[in-house]
């Protein structure tokens, strides 16, 4: 059982899209990184996130929901913290590193997020899935930061509350939640505390 | 030689074969096969009408032509041949014209009037706001009182009598107790993730479809009759589904407009619908008004069960749900009488969206039975379980299998159905039970089978895999026939090139073309085994690490020897077919049973309601996987959740659109919505259901989830909503009433 501390109100640094956080071995301005490889920023500047990966890149691991940031499906990270692909322009990540879930396995070994879900049965038809794995892998970086939740402003709440509360920008229709939730706390109790 | 141990078997609860795909975002959906195209497919945007029902009588496209990328703006004067919408009569609804830009006619709100195809999706998006249209409108004609639906339905789903009677009707309820309730359901929408898409290409005449459907052997149909080709040019292809639940049975607008402009522009072309636009262009559920007349003695026994439905039915389309199904069988009774009713109405396709007619039946009649033993004050477990039918309520017959009594009675002693949690101060605790049955019925269904000369083990079918585990319950059934790891099978789904299944929906696909695997597997055993020696005859056939082995039982251990030293190796590839009809199954009553229970926290200040426990048994005769069926059971309780609290459309009168048509508006439930769900079966095989034993578990889960929440509102709160969803507005002011 994971010991989750209330909040101490560090929040997500909210970062303009043209700061200059270019990393020093990062992409040239004109690129951003995604799992590694520099990729030249889109013409277009209606091209969103999701769709530089889908029409650009031929990159499908990331879902497609509702296209408005109402689903999660598309959800990446950023800097190592997610965000809804669907809602920030391609042209807006220059020199960001980003993370999809073709990057999440690191050398053909499974993420122990990934090996949960599937073990855990956290998923059926498999469509929100690439989105629910990308906000898991975020929410052990917000735990670890102590970044607060809606519930950990409340008196008495459980680490799975928590957990489901961090989880609820990702819908899932097939109804995985529960397994979800236990997916990710078989992972997190294997974490050093 | 000693055996290899490592067999999956039926039933046992291994991971999903294809869940590493799908955790490694590899798994391809419809709209994600473009590399497998000659050209890069071009990007389809779809313009909507902004009237439900008139006649387009002005159409401008030049300044669409002329934007940056467009390659065509389609509209019906340049959509090449289609089959009128709905024709032939005399076709199902699946496999008739699904047409769309065939005409000036509009039919419903959000309904494409013209087609942009472009290089880029910003492009076509942007295009489409470019043209120019005007449309001659008409009031629409929508349901909005009960009394507004006259019709008698030609048919209901699942092959339901529209209206039934059976019994004497009491003429008095002096001796007992009854209820006189009207319930309504909102339209609700199955809202898979994945929207609805399609990569259509033709090559000369040969056309290849990349659609997300359920069956594809009607897709085909459906494509060759919209189309006006020949089927056997066209080559449908649905390997992964991102969810359908009703909504992708049939083909729909996305997958007609992707050909007529693939078939326009002699290049591949891609649709992927916006959120909104499945909204109007894939399915819905109508809502309905139920109204219950329910009356037992003072013993608590039923003398009369009164159900009429009111809803809606798209003009044009034929689609009814038998939202009165759960009041014929469910319970005995000395009367029960069953009525539905519909009204034609202007809207966008109303078809099913999971469990038709139980799932929101069982909403209204599982509450007012629960009205009905709070007012005879008899527990509302006790109630049910006093009422268990032997035979079917309303005809006699007999069932294959009905467990319901054991499913409430087993249920209620895991669940701790006498045992309540201590309440938080403000809030109270409820507890909440429903019964559930669900119809089960075997689908005609094949596969082939097929072994080479190493033991790898290939199954062929078009049956689809909607996130229901049918790619890993098909290779435990191969896998058990023939003593091996699923690894050694081969699942091969969706593809209209292999032998037509059943596909998935109205949770008979896993018993159907489950039994058409065993089938095939058996086949394959039995042609193996026939070229053996007569003394192995009753062996049996393992496929081990070294290879296809006949294996006999001995008094200590069995004994594998190698197939290769009994048979000659150009045997192989041995390929047989499996197929299953009616012939396979019973004429007499079958059913799929379970009970819901429910903890619910309300907070008597807010009237919010929190769930804190939903738990279910059930009984679906053989269980196929353990892991993957309570998954499904699971999934189907979420939306019992989203139907009881958040679930609705919302309509828009004078317009006929839907005010809420995304997922920031259409609340369906999100994870902290949802608190502890489990799930056990009784699991015992129903051999007159099917072959393979099984049953359906795809729309169990949902009949009755939500009124198992209803009720543990009532008993927490002493506020009865009939009105779903019990949004927290309903329950403040049931409390607020209950309080003056």
């Amino acid at each position: 059982m994971s010991t989750l501390k209330g909040p101490t109100l560090k929040g997500p640094t909210l970062k303009g899209p043209t700061a200059s956080s270019q990393p020093k071995d990062g992409p040239s301005p004109t690129c951003m990184s995604i799992n590694g490889v520099s990729y030249a920023l889109p013409n277009d500047p209606r091209t969103t996130l999701l769709d530089f990966l889908h029409q650009n890149l031929a990159l499908f691991g990331t879902k497609k929901g509702c296209d408005h940031g109402q689903c999660g499906a598309c959800t990446v990270l950023v800097e190592g913290e997610r965000i809804n692909a669907c809602l920030v322009f391609a042209f807006q990540l220059r020199g960001k590193a980003i993370t999809t879930i073709e990057g999440i396995a690191k050398n053909d070994e499974l993420n122990p997020l990934q090996s949960a879900f599937v073990k855990r049965d956290a998923f059926q038809c498999g469509y929100c899935t690439s989105g629910q794995i990308c906000s898991s892998v975020a929410l052990q970086k917000e735990l670890a930061d102590k970044t607060p939740s809606a519930v950990t402003f409340s008196e008495n709440y459980s680490a799975r509350e928590d957990i489901s509360e961090r989880m609820s920008g990702n819908l899932c229709r097939c109804g995985a939640y529960p397994n979800i939730v236990d997916a990710i706390e078989d992972v997190i109790a294997l974490e050093p505390q | 030689m000693k055996t290899n141990q490592t067999a999956n078997f039926i039933g046992e609860p291994i991971n999903r074969v294809d869940g590493v795909l799908k955790v490694t975002g590899q798994a391809r959906y419809a709209a994600e096969h473009t590399s497998t195209m000659p050209q890069t497919p071009l990007v389809g945007f779809l313009v909507a009408s902004t009237s439900a029902v008139g006649e387009i009588s002005h159409l401008d496209t030049s300044q669409a032509e002329k934007a940056e990328g467009v390659q065509a703006v389609i509209t019906h004067k340049n959509a090449g041949p289609l089959k009128a919408f709905g024709k032939p009569d005399d076709e199902g609804r699946f496999t008739q014209s699904r047409a769309v830009l065939s005409d000036t006619h509009i039919r419903h709100y959000g309904m494409p009037v013209a087609l942009v195809i472009a290089q880029t999706l910003e492009q076509a998006r942007y295009a489409g706001s470019l043209v120019e249209f005007n449309i001659d409108a008409q009031p629409a004609q929508l349901l909005h009182k009960a009394n507004q639906a006259s019709d008698v339905p030609e048919s209901l789903d699942g092959g339901f009598e529209p209206d039934v009677e059976t019994g004497d009707k009491p003429s008095t309820y002096s001796d007992g107790f009854a209820v006189d309730v009207q319930y309504t359901t909102p339209s609700q929408i199955s809202a898979a993730m994945e929207p609805h898409a399609t990569i259509a290409h033709f090559d000369g005449e040969k056309l290849t479809v990349y659609p997300s459907v359920q069956i594809i052997a009607s897709a085909v149909q459906a494509l060759a009759t919209t189309l006006e080709m020949d089927a056997e040019n066209i080559h449908v292809k649905s390997p992964f589904i991102g969810g359908g639940f009703g909504s992708k049975l049939g083909l729909h607008y996305d997958a007609i407009l992707a050909c007529i402009g693939a078939r326009y522009l002699k290049r591949p072309v891609k649709i992927a619908l916006s959120r909104r636009h499945v909204f109007y262009n894939s399915p819905h559920r109508g809502h309905s008004f139920q109204h219950m007349q329910l009356s037992c003695d003072n013993q608590g026994k039923f003398q009369s069960i009164a159900h009429h439905s009111a809803m809606p039915k798209a003009k044009g389309y034929p689609f009814a749900e038998a939202t009165g199904a759960g009041a014929r069988v469910t319970y005995s009774a000395e009367y029960i009488k069953s009525t539905h009713r519909v009204k034609n109405a202007d809207t966008p396709l109303i078809d099913s969206t999971r469990s038709p007619g139980d799932a929101i039946g069982s909403l209204a009649f599982e509450s007012a039975v629960d009205e009905l033993a709070n007012k005879a004050n008899i527990d509302p477990l006790t109630f049910r379980l006093n009422n268990m039918p032997k035979v079917h309520p309303v005809n006699g017959n007999r069932f294959t299998s009905h467990k319901l009594e054991s499913c409430l009675r087993r249920g209620a002693e895991v669940f701790g159905w006498q045992r309540k949690s201590s309440a938080q101060p403000g809030k109270v605790i409820g507890h909440g039970v429903a019964s559930a049955m669900r119809m089960n019925v075997l689908v005609e269904s094949s596969a082939e089978v097929s072994m080479d000369e190493k033991g790898k083990i290939t199954v062929l079918t078009d049956m689809t895999d909607i996130g229901t585990g049918t790619y890993t319950i098909l290779a435990q059934i191969a896998a058990d026939t023939f003593n091996t790891s699923v690894d050694n099978i081969t699942v091969n789904l969706g593809d209209s090139q292999s032998p037509a299944s059943s596909g998935s929906g109205g949770s008979f696909g896993a018993s159907s073309t489950g039994s058409a695997v065993l089938k095939a597997c058996e086949a394959v055993k039995s042609k193996l085994l026939s070229l053996l020696p007569k003394n192995y005859q009753n062996a049996q056939l393992a496929v081990t690490e070294q290879g296809v082995c006949v294996r006999q039982s001995h008094a200590d251990s069995p004994q594998d020897t190698p197939l290769a030293s009994l048979v000659d190796s150009s045997v192989f590839p041995i390929r047989e077919l499996g197929a299953v009809s009616e012939d396979d199954t019973s004429d007499d009553e079958q059913y799929s049973c379970g009970a819901h229970f429910v903890e619910v926290e309300v907070d008597t200040l807010t009237a919010e309601v929190r769930l804190k426990r939903q738990y279910g048994m059930f009984s679906a005769g053989k269980i196929l996987n353990e892991k993957t069926a309570k998954s499904q059971i699971k999934g189907g309780m979420v939306w019992g959740a989203g139907y009881a609290l958040t679930e609705a459309i919302h309509h828009h009168t004078d317009s006929a659109s839907f005010i809420n048509p995304d997922f920031g508006e259409y609340h369906i439930a999100v994870n902290r919505d949802i608190a502890e769900v489990a799930v056990d079966f009784i699991d015992l095989p129903d051999f007159e259901a099917s072959p393979v034993g099984a049953k359906g578990i795809g729309e169990l889960g949902i009949t009755g989830a939500g009124a198992a929440i209803a009720n543990a509102i009532f008993d927490a709160t002493g506020v009865r909503v009939r009105d779903f969803p019990i949004t927290v507005d309903k329950v403040l002011e049931g409390l607020s009433k209950k309080a003056s």
